[in-house]
């Protein structure tokens, strides 16, 4: 099963890198999408079958894979926004950074002291890959709805850290995990819906009011 | 008896979904917070949490729990004074969420289980951006993008520290598991860097929902522009509540033995948020922000006085129940000013004394309790804290700690004179004190008043029990 592992895996940083390089925003949210998709596979393909496993990949799939982006795809949808038009740093020098954040993450997990059976593979490099290519779209884009990819790509890579334990998480802490997440970007829809509203734009440089 | 404590308020809820009457809908607020604290008080005694329990309460989620259910039942009265004169933004969506909010952060307080921490106090930031909504204008909006954003992002990190402490369990030849006894009586034999790692992330990402500098940029926007007894419920409860969470992991550390690394840490984010605090609250002209950033100021002062632990520990417990009841106060008092000025910037807040004779003394007598001021209650607790930082042979600390604190008191000083003294320049509104709008920051300002002058000794011994949970296990 390892192979299946790092083919997923590897598919997972490539597609962070897609998001980091691409201006479009439904791409952005379908390779997402392809993301918690894969991810979900994750806990079958590490632990095996079993009821715990199998219950927490299809609640995974379900809504990493299926509705949380059909509800972001929705928002943009109301709100008629294409592109990342200006982010505040360029895609091309973003998608650079992506990649030292990619080997860094590599390098850093060699050097952590894993448990042995956790040595060989790639998810903790993944993960952490993954992570900081959330933060880095948190930071660098000025449209509320990349911000939103960005914290579900930060809430994947956690994910894939979180396989490495998953007999540590009982099933009903994984479902409050998954739900809680699924409304946050509910409740982050109906705000992006009321920027739109209010400011006729989702850039993020606009909410600047409050301030000292 | 907890579960039904935790669940007490989601029906009520769920019924002010379906009922058609407005005053009615309000009311079942402070129906709730009365049966919810009557329900905490009966639970005064009870049998300490077992190893794979999910929920328990010790002495110091007893201690946060009477808090916060003392302040949420003070913020329902209030509300529903407040919400008869705001019909025009409905109370829909206003009274299911404080239930929520409430059940939510029960949970939270009780929680035994860190996953289920994690899973309540993210509820908790959830059902609450709506209520920061409540106003609904461009303001209140951009407060609560960043407010929701920035905490999800920071509980987002929580997770990954709990993770981390997951980590460190695993290969001791036992399934890990996420139990927080289990955890503390395994500690010992927990991997260290992983627990290390855990327990920074838990408390950056706590922190970041306790408020404490540099993590706080959120708080100013949300208190500003949520209504006032949303601020209270926030800044006495909420952040209550997520400093619990980070007194957990300090357990944890200290039953690993580790508690000198997450004393340092404590006292340096705790001394940053008092100097980060005093410097934003000098010259603050918008009575509402400089009440977001003494919360800030506060909650350092509550790190700081666990991070040095002994006797600050007793004395950071004991500000932990007097900076709730004054910032309820505070906020409340502070939304009726804003209520009769049509502003809360010191541009049009003039003379608040002469115009509203109760909530402007409340106010400025709420300002005095909070800054430290004899006799009230959290004058006792910040001494205790100092003198905690003598015996523990840190005057340097002592001495930041005491001017930070004279040049807080002197800029919060400033905006409040400023605000309650005066003459009333423009002819002021029709908003007049109302008994629900005045009674409950009043009760509160006495509990303060009593707290300073007398510590019951049930109290006192529920505080001591708290402390020493955090103490080193040897």
């Amino acid at each position: 099963m390892s192979d299946v592992n790092s083919v997923i895996l590897l598919v997972v940083i490539l597609l962070n890198f897609f998001t980091l390089g691409s201006a479009r925003l439904v791409a952005c949210i379908r390779a997402v999408a392809l993301q918690g998709a894969l991810l979900a596979l994750l806990p079958v393909t590490v632990h095996g079958f079993s009821g715990h496993s199998l219950i927490l990949a299809l609640g995974a799939f379900t809504l990493k894979g299926l509705f949380i982006p059909w509800l972001l795809l929705r928002a943009i949808r109301e709100v008629r926004i294409r592109r990342e038009m200006e982010p505040l740093i360029g895609l091309v020098p973003t998608l650079f950074l992506g990649v030292l954040a990619t080997v860094a993450a590599f390098l850093f997990a060699d050097r952590l002291p894993l448990l042995l059976e956790h040595q060989e593979g790639l998810l903790v490099p993944a993960s952490l890959a993954t992570m900081l290519t959330g933060f880095l779209l948190l930071m660098t884009r000025r449209k509320a709805i990349t911000q939103v990819v960005g914290y579900l790509i930060l809430e994947n890579g956690i994910f894939v850290f979180g396989v490495l334990l998953s007999t540590a998480m009982p099933l009903v802490v994984e479902a409050g995990v998954l739900l809680d997440l699924l409304v946050a970007v509910f409740v982050m829809g109906i705000v992006l819906n009321q920027i739109n509203r209010e400011f006729a734009t989702i850039n993020t440089e606009r909410l600047s009011a409050l301030k000292e | 008896m907890l579960v039904a404590l935790i669940l007490l308020p989601l029906l009520p809820a769920a019924l002010s979904l379906v009922l058609p009457w407005y005053q009615l809908r309000s009311w079942l607020l402070p129906a709730t917070g009365a049966a919810h604290l009557g329900l905490v008080l009966l639970m005064a005694g009870g049998a300490p949490p077992t190893p794979h329990s999910w929920i328990g309460l010790d002495a110091l989620s007893r201690l946060v729990l009477l808090v916060t259910s003392l302040l949420f039942l003070g913020c329902a009265f209030y509300a529903v004074d407040y919400l008869a004169m705001r019909r025009d933004r409905g109370n829909r969506v206003m009274v299911p969420c404080l239930l929520v909010f409430l059940s939510a952060m029960t949970l939270a307080i009780s929680a035994r289980h860190l996953g289920l921490l994690w899973v309540a106090v993210e509820t908790t930031t959830l059902v609450s951006a709506p209520l920061i909504y409540f106003n609904r204008n461009r303001l209140s909006i951009e407060a609560t993008w960043k407010y929701l954003l920035l905490c999800s992002v920071g509980i987002a990190l929580a997770m990954l520290g709990l993770m981390f402490v997951g980590y460190s369990a695993l290969g001791g030849g036992a399934a890990a598991s996420l139990h927080f006894d289990w955890l503390l009586e395994r500690a010992p034999s927990l991997s260290r860097p992983w627990l290390h790692a855990g327990f920074v992330f838990l408390l950056v990402g706590f922190g970041t929902k306790v408020g404490l500098a540099p993590l706080h940029s959120w708080k100013p926007d949300a208190y500003g522009e949520a209504p006032a007894l949303v601020g209270a419920l926030l800044s006495g409860g909420l952040t209550s509540v997520s400093f619990l969470a980070i007194l957990r992991a300090m357990q944890l550390m200290s039953a690993a033995g580790d508690q000198l690394m997450a004393r340092q840490a404590l006292v340096g984010l705790g001394l940053l948020s008092l100097l980060l605090a005093a410097v934003f609250m000098v010259r603050q002209p918008d009575i509402k922000r400089m009440l977001a950033y003494s919360s800030v100021e506060h909650m350092g002062i509550l790190a700081l006085g666990v991070g040095i632990g002994g006797l600050a520990t007793f004395g950071a417990l004991l500000h932990l129940i007097n900076n709730a009841l004054t910032k309820g106060c505070l906020f409340l008092t502070a939304g009726n000013i804003q209520r009769a000025f049509a502003s809360k910037h010191l541009s049009e807040v003039r003379g608040a004394l002469s115009v509203l004779p109760l909530s402007g003394g409340l106010f400025l007598a709420g300002f005095l309790a909070i800054t430290g001021a004899p006799p009230f209650g959290p004058f006792l607790s910040e001494f205790t804290i100092l003198r905690g930082l003598f015996a523990a042979d840190r005057p340097f600390i002592a001495a930041a700690f005491l001017l930070l604190l004279a040049v807080i008191f002197i800029g919060m000083g400033a905006t409040v004179l400023a605000a309650t003294q005066g003459e009333a320049g423009e002819p002021p509104g029709r908003f007049k004190d109302r008994l629900l709008l005045v009674a409950p920051p009043l009760v509160m300002l006495l509990l303060v008043l009593g707290l300073g002058l007398y510590l019951p000794e049930p109290l006192r011994q529920l505080l001591e029990a708290g402390a020493h949970l955090l103490e080193v296990r040897s």
